[in-house]
Order: C-alpha cells, then structure tokens, then sequence
C-alpha cells in the first residue's frame, strides 16, 4: 500500500524512496491531530470497562492541548490511541492529515517517528548514557553518526543538560530525567509531541521549569503539544486549549480561560470547584469538605 | 596417584569443553528463539500470536523430554554431524539441543523483566523488531541475562555428567565409571570436589558481573 504521507510529515522520514512518500501540500490550518468516534473497551477477568466511548478530537497546530479528567476517565487511553499504543476499537486517527489507524506496521512505524511522546516516570534506557538516549530515535531513523552527533549537542544545550551528556539516567534527579526525555522526543523534529502525565511525578518546582521548557519549545519551534494532566493548575499555566474527559467521553472542550471561569459539564464544575478549593485551603481547613 | 591426577586433569579439561561449547552453541539457538518469543508477545513489537503460540509449543516440547532420552534420541544427529557417539565433541550435538529450549526460556524472562515502558517508549519511537532487539532489549536486560547465562552454565554442566554416563567422557563419567562401578571412593570424592569448586567459580563470577554492569548504570537491584 503506496502511503500518502503530507510533505509536513515526510521531511524527517527516512528513507524517503523506499516507502513512496508522496508528498500533499499541507493545508494553511490543518489540524496536527484529528480523531473521530473513538471506542476502546478493555476486558478485564472481572468485568469490561469502557475507556473510550465515542471520542472527537481536533488539536490545531501549534497549540498545547490540554487533555483533564479524574482517574479512569480514559484521557491515557485517549493519547495512546493518537500514536496507536493503543488499538481503539473503532474509529479514525488522522495525523497531519495522514490517516494513521490504516497504516500497516511499517508504515506506522515510520509515522511514530514523527510523533514524540513523553510520561510520567520518563522511561530512558538504563544502560545508555544520556546523550546515547537523545541519540536513540535517530538511530532508529537511520541518521549518520555526524548528524547524530550535532544533533544531540543541540538537543542537549536546548534543554539544559549538556553538562550531563556521559551520565547514566541513574545518575539523575526526577526533573533531568525528564528534560533528557523530552530532548529524546524532539530528537527527529516531531509534528506532534504527546504528554502523558509528564509532571505528575515530580516536585512542584521542577514541575515548574518543566512546563517553561514545553512553552519555550512550543514558541520558538512551534510545536504541537497534547498533555494529558489531571493536575488542573499545570493546564492552566501551559494550555491555550483544553478539554475535560470523563467516563470515556468529551464532557466539554474550549479555550483554557473560558472553562475554567465557566465551565458547563458537570466534570468541569467539580474540577474546577475542587482545584479552587485546594487553592483557598477550604478543603484542608473545612475537612471532609468533598 | 599421579595417575588420578592425569585422569582428573583430562575429565575436567573435557568437562570444561563440554560445558562451554555447549553453552555457546545452545545460546546461538536459544538466545534468538527468546528474543522472537519476546517480541511476538502481545503488544510488542512484532506482536503475532500464532507464531508466538508455535514456539512456545516447540520449545516446550524440546523441553519435555527427560534429558537422557533426548540425549540417546539425539546420537544419530551426532554421528551425522560429527561422524561419531563416542567423546565429547560428539556430546556437543545433543547436549547443545538440550539446553537450546531452556535457555531460550530464561532468555524470554530476562526480556520480559525489561520495564513495559521503556518497551511501549520505544515503540512510539517507531523502533522495528530488530533494533527493538538488538537495541532495548539485549542491552536492558544484560545484568538479567548475565545471571541467566550463569544459570544455564551450572545446568549444562549439570547435564554433562549425564552424558558422561553414556560415552562423553568428563568429570561425570569418571565418577561413575570408576567412582561408582569400580568403587573408587577416592575418585568420586575427588570430582565431585572439583566440581563444586566448578560450580562456586562460576556462580561467583556471574555474580560479580552482574553486579559491575548494575554499578557502572548506577541501578542497585
């Protein structure tokens, strides 16, 4: 199957002859992630649980996409179903225009390339130093020793850890490991990063620089971002767009300040209530206040 | 005396042989067959469950058989390959395919001690199933394996005193023939001490390795 890969997507892919990347002009506002009706269903041996139940989903580019909801409310799920971690059952996942959910192995494989994802405890390769990790996705992508080698200084200095380049991730604090993560994601210039509760396992601080480094990146590179989070106050520093999830399905989407002063589900109402009350301390002082 | 010694000398130099070649050829077979066991599994990176099914069953089979059967079942490959049934080139061929199923076992469960997300990590970096290999897994997983291989060296050697039984020669073939069948309490005193000397050094030293590998990540298990 000849793959029709958009001219935005195929810049980084290597080899370009050996797959027939065709290249499609990119439309001027073309939206870096669309998914249509979303289904996924675990079973479980006690039971199903419906993680996705009918989800759309449309991240324009350059924005930073929050994705909030309460624990199993399926905002994981519905990341790992963009790269197609996750199989859904049904439905579509377009990429840059480039349906994803019907590429083969291969194909897909390529397109991941493309797409960087970072989580929540940073998942580096132990036994590489962290320059051989920033340098992993550009071996996979084939690139020459020369290239890997500028590339990773780059990378590095981009993210602040180019005095670390030979330490092993061992060697690291929560926040290094994550700044080494992220220079991995970026390593093969993605159309799309995915964010996968990427602060929820560190210190307020680090979260801090963490979430000034993604909105430096999305400024200077123009970046896409989708960031899964069920910390509310992380959306509301980094996110231009945010929607809320619960039990599988978009309970409401809209830009950042508008739900947050005004949201209409009722998801959104108890988050935003809850987040507020943390905020004010009523929740410690009041006690069984939920 | 000096002739026990020079017999001792002889079955350990066999048994080392033995135990080491067989070691390496069986890792040449089973080390792959742990590695396609792995990543036929499900959600990774070559995910198929028939093939996955079909090598779990083979090698499970390899591993039905009661090791001396398979042994004796296995002497005509011997003299095909070999051109003999008798010494211990000749018990490479058997012991090798005996061990080949095991290791590629203990090889799958160094693989699956690997972090799933370091796994689904690189999958999202579109990361093929042999750079998925030869890339994440081998080098994730070295300490697991290390210990793995330390296991499988006392097991193989473990097993050719079982081939010595039937013709192999080696440390286990002199404490039956001449320890047990010829009542020779010195000679079996003398080769089962060398053989937990055997066993000690080898032990020792997987473990060292092991733990070098853990310091020089800076991952204490």
């Amino acid at each position: 199957m000849p793959a029709t890969i958009p001219e935005e997507l195929s810049a980084g892919l290597q080899p370009a002859g050996a797959i027939q990347v065709q290249a499609v002009p990119p439309a001027p506002d073309l939206p870096m992630i669309q998914a249509r009706g979303l289904h996924k269903t675990f079973a479980t041996p006690a039971q199903q649980v419906r993680a996705l139940a009918g989800v759309d989903l449309e991240v324009r580019k350059g924005d930073i996409f929050g994705i909030v909801g309460f624990s199993g409310s399926g905002k994981s799920t519905l990341l790992r179903c963009i790269n197609l971690l996750e199989r859904p059952d049904a439905g579509t996942v377009l990429l840059a225009g480039q349906e994803a959910t019907t590429l083969d192995r291969r194909h897909l494989g390529l397109l991941r390339r493309k797409v960087g994802m970072i989580f929540q405890h940073f998942h580096l390769f132990d036994a590489r130093t962290v320059g051989e990790n920033i340098a992993f996705p550009l071996e996979i992508a084939k690139a020459g020793r020369r290239h890997i080698e500028a590339r990773v200084e780059e990378l590095a200095a981009l993210v602040g850890i180019s005095d670390k380049l030979k330490a092993y991730p061992g060697q690291l604090s929560g926040g290094q490991k994550q700044r080494v993560a992220i220079a991995r994601a970026l390593a093969n210039d993605p159309i799309v990063l995915l964010s996968d509760e990427a602060t929820s396992a560190l210190d307020p601080e680090t979260t801090w620089s963490i979430l000034q480094l993604l909105k430096d990146i999305n400024r200077q590179m123009g970046l896409t971002i989708a960031f899964v989070t069920h910390e509310l106050d992380v959306v509301r520093v980094l996110c231009n767009q945010v929607a809320v999830l619960e039990a599988g399905r978009i309970a409401e989407r809209g830009e950042v300040g508008e739900v947050f002063r005004n949201p209409r589900s009722l998801a959104g109402v108890r988050l935003v209530e809850i987040s507020r009350g943390f905020r004010e301390g009523s929740l410690f002082t009041d006690g069984g206040g939920i | 005396m000096n002739q026990l010694a020079e017999m001792l000398l002889k079955g350990l130099q066999e048994t080392l042989y033995m135990t080491f070649s067989a070691t390496a050829f069986g890792l040449a077979i089973g080390l792959p067959l742990g590695a396609v066991l792995t990543i036929t599994s499900k959600g990774h990176a070559l995910e198929s469950p028939q093939l996955n099914r079909a090598l779990g069953a083979l090698v499970n089979l390899g591993r039905s058989f009661p090791s001396l059967i398979l042994i004796i079942v296995l002497l005509p490959l011997s003299r095909l390959v070999v051109g003999t049934t008798l010494g211990p080139t000749a018990a490479l061929v058997p012991l090798s395919v005996e061990m080949a199923p095991f290791i590629a076992r203990i090889a799958e469960n160094a693989f699956k001690e690997v972090d799933k997300g370091k796994i689904e990590a690189a999958m999202a970096m579109g990361t093929g199933p042999w750079p998925m290999i030869t890339r994440v897994l081998v080098p994730e997983a070295m300490p697991a394996l290390v210990r793995g291989i330390t296991l499988i060296l006392i097991s193989t050697l473990g097993l050719t005193a079982i081939a010595g039984s039937i013709g192999a020669g080696g440390l286990g073939s002199l404490a039956i023939r001449y320890g047990y069948q010829r009542f020779r309490t010195d000679v079996m005193f003398a080769t089962v001490a060398l053989l937990i000397v055997l066993v000690t050094a080898i032990q020792v030293t997987g473990n060292q390795v092991a733990k070098h590998m853990g310091r020089r990540r800076h991952v204490y298990e």
